[in-house]
């Protein structure tokens, strides 16, 4: 098939701006990246600048491509990296435009690829259980229920990838900060600093520049990975709760 | 011109169950007042880097981590999927820290150290409790306890798991433990940083130099040792299941610097993989081996059913081969097996699919069996994954898969302290060669990964250590500080002034399809030879034509990719001529002339009964081998069976 890519170009000779690209042989079978991989063999033909983007496992777990296409994070498909998307799901002659998670607190480094260091910091204010290598007990002293350990799982698949900042108005970073927050505060493993956490780890994200929430669940639908706001609002009522009882001794 | 004189591998003397237990009891320590005073370096964030990084600063050192990844938590071993062995016995089913060591030992064709495997079936129970207590959520029972599964190779169900992506949770575990040693200060991160040399001051390691990827501008970092975690060398083949940026530098700078390459044509070419479907393609995707639990192996009995509908095909015109052939182990056979029997029968003209490059994974008899509730718990994520790659819905229609390069056995050679032959450099993990000999059982990567991390670096690091605790610190003013950056810079600009006509990514094609035809699942002398010749002109030519985009003063994944795929070439070299040296089928390294009569894997004990550790020797000049003999003073050493 055809394609018509508009993609932003930041960088170099590129002060900021859509860039327009033809690409004239895609097959259907390609993955989305792989059609970028085209674009740049292309390009690189041509003695030009190939198209900066990040990318690593293609296998939609390591949370490094970060693409908005066509306004949507991650593309058109429900649940879905970028590297995930196949071509198949777009047709001859269709135009494509091809941006950077855009936030604040995401600042650009060159085309398509934006720093989410502010999310490491999230996760370094509080975003662990403290326990030292050696010091753990025999792993079955701690029983949890399925269902239990099933809903901090969900929290847990989180693949950090920015897709939910991008998607929101606001840029906020609630549902990757909440996504920490609920897969420790639901195990019995995090309930000792569960107070301390949530005050450190929203105090971090409103630190870096992330902006608020108000309930659009932009988030949620595009997350990759398909975390729940329910966990915002988990996140909210540990942090109430954490804002009235938490004592430092 | 075999030397073994120089590998001095520092297996403890004593009972093989007494080894690490008497090494623990009498290694030196460093007090923690000096721990403070000396800086380690830790190349490489996954399972191996972040779980080492993070209890070396826990016990007080100065560590500085290093990654080429934007951040520590994208490190590739996230993708793995089925899960983690450990010898708990929680299932009441006979295991042992014996029997993990013993089926260890068996399913690497008995070309692994026993002192190693002993000691990693040892920490492996430590491992899962350590996991929990940071939060990982591993599958739990109703009553709350842990959940195993089974993986190829073994009896007993001692796999523990996180849904299908028990890798990403044990990164995020150590992860988190990095995360929080970096707020304590102990820990620097490096993000988006990559090694390009390691420096030598008095024939020890005391620094890198690394690449800092955003700005191009080279850094010299000191250490008193330096710990190489930096994964495997799959990619080497273009298309594995490797993640795009996996590479071998790091090792293969070390290499150069005079650290051993050991074992590096064995390889593993997992049997579970999406089979490729193009030329644009640029990776392959695993599926996991835990679904062989369920999944039946199967290709039509006749060529002529090849392109029917799966569906159409009755029972008895079905081949189920791995059944026929090992009945007792049936579709869990090990990797190197399994790869094979599928690459036979696909050979034999009954492969499946538009290629006839695949075999049918059939989970029919599973979803009656259990229903499909079952089904989807246990594999719901990598089904969807399929479909969205392969665009077929398994739950009706059975996975076509075909094997595809995975891990690498192979690797910078290490004692028994996990030292190189380079004082003060460590290897860990993939990086390193030594714990499964010829070939890798299923979910033994991640308990290697965090048992040399969390459990063994952290001790005998601080053997090495504890003479250095009056060096102070190392300063990278030295010449030879200063030799190896511009060594570094002089390749730079040595690749960028090439300006070429043929870019970075098609060398690497060519150079992966030259090792997947005549280094991959079957090897024989004549392509071994063509191999190497055409590879050599290969490079040559690369250093003629390539060309690298943009410049060194920013960020510039072109030029990142074309370090790396040098690399690779002269990698690719080496392997090859490891794989002509070892005159046997042994793991995943098959020779085609040396197979039983039923086509199993014959190997020569008699004759290669060793580890072979590479020694560079210069630019153009042939590497020299070295033979670490293997000794078996328990296991009994037998040809492997799995009928």
């Amino acid at each position: 098939m055809k394609l018509t890519l508009k993609i932003w170009r930041q960088g170099g000779k590129y002060k900021g701006e859509f860039v327009t690209y033809q690409l004239n042989d895609v097959n259907e079978h390609m993955s989305f990246l792989e059609m970028l991989d085209v674009l740049n063999e292309q390009l690189v033909h041509q003695r030009e600048e190939p198209v900066a983007f990040e990318h690593d496992c293609r296998e939609g777990i390591c949370g490094t491509c970060s693409l908005v296409i066509d306004g949507r994070a991650h593309g058109p498909m429900k649940g879905t990296t970028t590297c995930q998307v196949h071509m198949r799901h777009y047709k001859d002659g269709d135009t494509i435009v091809i941006e950077p998670f855009r936030a604040r607190a995401f600042p650009v480094i060159k085309d398509l690829v934006v720093d989410r260091s502010s999310f490491d910091r999230i996760i370094q204010s509080g975003g662990y259980v403290s326990v030292n290598t050696g010091q753990a007990q025999d792993a079955n002293n701690i029983p949890i229920g399925k269902d239990v350990a099933g809903k901090s799982f969900d929290a847990a698949a989180c693949i950090g990838c920015g897709a939910c900042v991008a998607a929101c108005p606001n840029a906020s970073a609630m549902l990757f900060t909440s996504a920490k927050i609920s897969h420790l505060a639901l195990l019995p493993q995090g309930q000792v600093e569960r107070k301390q956490r949530v005050l450190d780890m929203v105090a971090q994200m409103d630190l870096e520049g992330f902006g608020k929430c108000s309930n659009v669940t932009a988030c949620e639908a595009e997350c990759p990975k398909e975390i729940s706001v329910e966990n915002i609002a988990r996140m909210n009522r540990e942090y109430m709760a954490a804002s009235f009882t938490a004592e430092k001794v | 011109m075999a030397a073994e004189s120089k590998l001095n591998s520092k297996v403890p003397a004593g009972t093989l169950t007494d080894k690490w237990k008497t090494y623990k009891s009498t290694a030196p320590l460093v007090s923690p007042n000096n721990k403070r005073r000396i800086d380690v370096i830790v190349v490489g964030s996954g399972l191996a880097g972040a779980s080492a990084a993070a209890s070396l600063g826990e016990l007080g050192y100065n560590v500085k981590v290093f990654t080429f990844h934007d951040s520590p938590r994208r490190a590739h071993s996230i993708a793995a999927q089925g899960g983690i062995n450990a010898a708990k016995n929680y299932r009441n089913d006979g295991d042992s820290v014996y029997r993990l060591f013993y089926e260890t030992i068996k399913g690497g064709d008995y070309r692994a150290r026993e002192g190693n495997v002993h000691r990693l079936a040892e920490v492996s129970g430590n491992i899962i409790d350590q996991c929990v207590a940071q939060g990982v959520p591993f599958a739990r029972e109703y009553g709350g306890l842990l959940d195993n599964r089974s993986f190829g190779g073994t009896q007993v169900s001692r796999t523990f798991y996180a849904r299908g992506q028990t890798g990403q949770q044990l990164l995020i575990g150590a992860y988190q433990a990095l995360s929080r040693q970096i707020a304590a200060g102990t820990v620097t991160m490096y993000n988006r940083h990559e090694m390009q040399d390691v420096v030598l001051v008095d024939g020890k390691a005391r620094g890198i130099i690394a690449r800092n990827l955003l700005t191009g501008e080279l850094e010299r970092h000191g250490g008193h040792a330096v710990v190489l975690a930096s994964g495997g060398y799959g990619n080497v083949f273009y298309l594995s299941t490797n993640a795009m940026m996996c590479n071998v530098t790091a090792a293969w700078r070390a290499h150069r610097r005079g650290a051993y390459f050991a074992n590096p044509c064995y390889t593993q070419i997992h049997p579970t993989c999406i089979p490729v479907s193009g030329d644009y393609q640029s990776k392959l995707t695993l599926m996991s081996e835990s679904l062989r639990n369920d999944g039946r192996c199967w290709v039509p009995k006749k060529a002529e059913d090849c392109k029917k509908h799966p569906n159409d095909i009755p029972e008895a015109d079905r081949d189920y081969y791995l059944e026929r052939r090992y009945p007792a182990f049936g579709n869990l056979v090990p990797r190197d097996i399994a790869s094979r029997a599928a690459k036979m029968v696909c050979d034999e003209g009954r492969g499946v699919g538009s290629t006839g490059l695949a075999v049918y994974l059939d989970f029919a008899d599973a979803i009656n069996r259990l229903g499909k509730d079952v089904v989807e718990a246990r594999y719901g994520n990598l089904f969807e994954m399929y479909e969205k790659i392969a665009g077929e819905n398994p739950y009706e229609r059975p996975m076509r898969i075909y094997p595809a390069v995975h891990y690498t056995m192979g690797g910078l050679w290490v004692d028994y302290e996990l030292m190189t032959t380079v004082p003060g450099l460590y290897a860990a993990g993939e990086a390193n060669f030594s714990d499964h000999g010829a070939n890798r059982l299923g979910a033994s990567a991640l308990m290697q990964g965090l048992a040399d991390g969390y459990f063994v670096l952290p001790y005998t690091i601080g053997s090495y250590l504890s003479n250095d605790i009056r060096t102070g610190a190392i300063s990278t003013d030295s010449p030879e500080f200063e030799a190896a950056e511009k060594d570094v810079n002089d390749r730079i600009q040595r690749l960028m002034g090439i300006g070429g006509k043929q870019s970075v990514e098609s060398f690497h094609r060519r150079l992966g399809k030259i090792m997947w035809d005549k280094c991959g699942m079957a090897r024989n002398e004549q392509g071994l030879k063509e191999a190497i010749v055409e590879i050599r002109a290969l490079r040559a030519e690369y250093w003629k034509d390539v060309f690298v985009p943009g410049s060194t003063s920013e960020y510039n994944p072109e030029l990142e990719k074309a370090l790396r795929v040098a690399d690779f070439m002269e990698l690719g070299e080496l392997m090859c001529m490891d794989a002509l040296d070892r005159k046997e089928s042994c793991g995943g390294h098959f020779r085609e002339e040396y197979q039983t009569e039923e086509g199993e894997a014959l190997r020569d004990d008699k004759d290669f009964m060793y580890a072979a550790a590479w020694e560079w020797k210069g630019e153009d000049k042939e590497q020299e081998l070295h033979k670490e003999k293997l000794e078996y003073e328990v296991v009994k050493v037998s040809q492997r069976s799995y009928k």
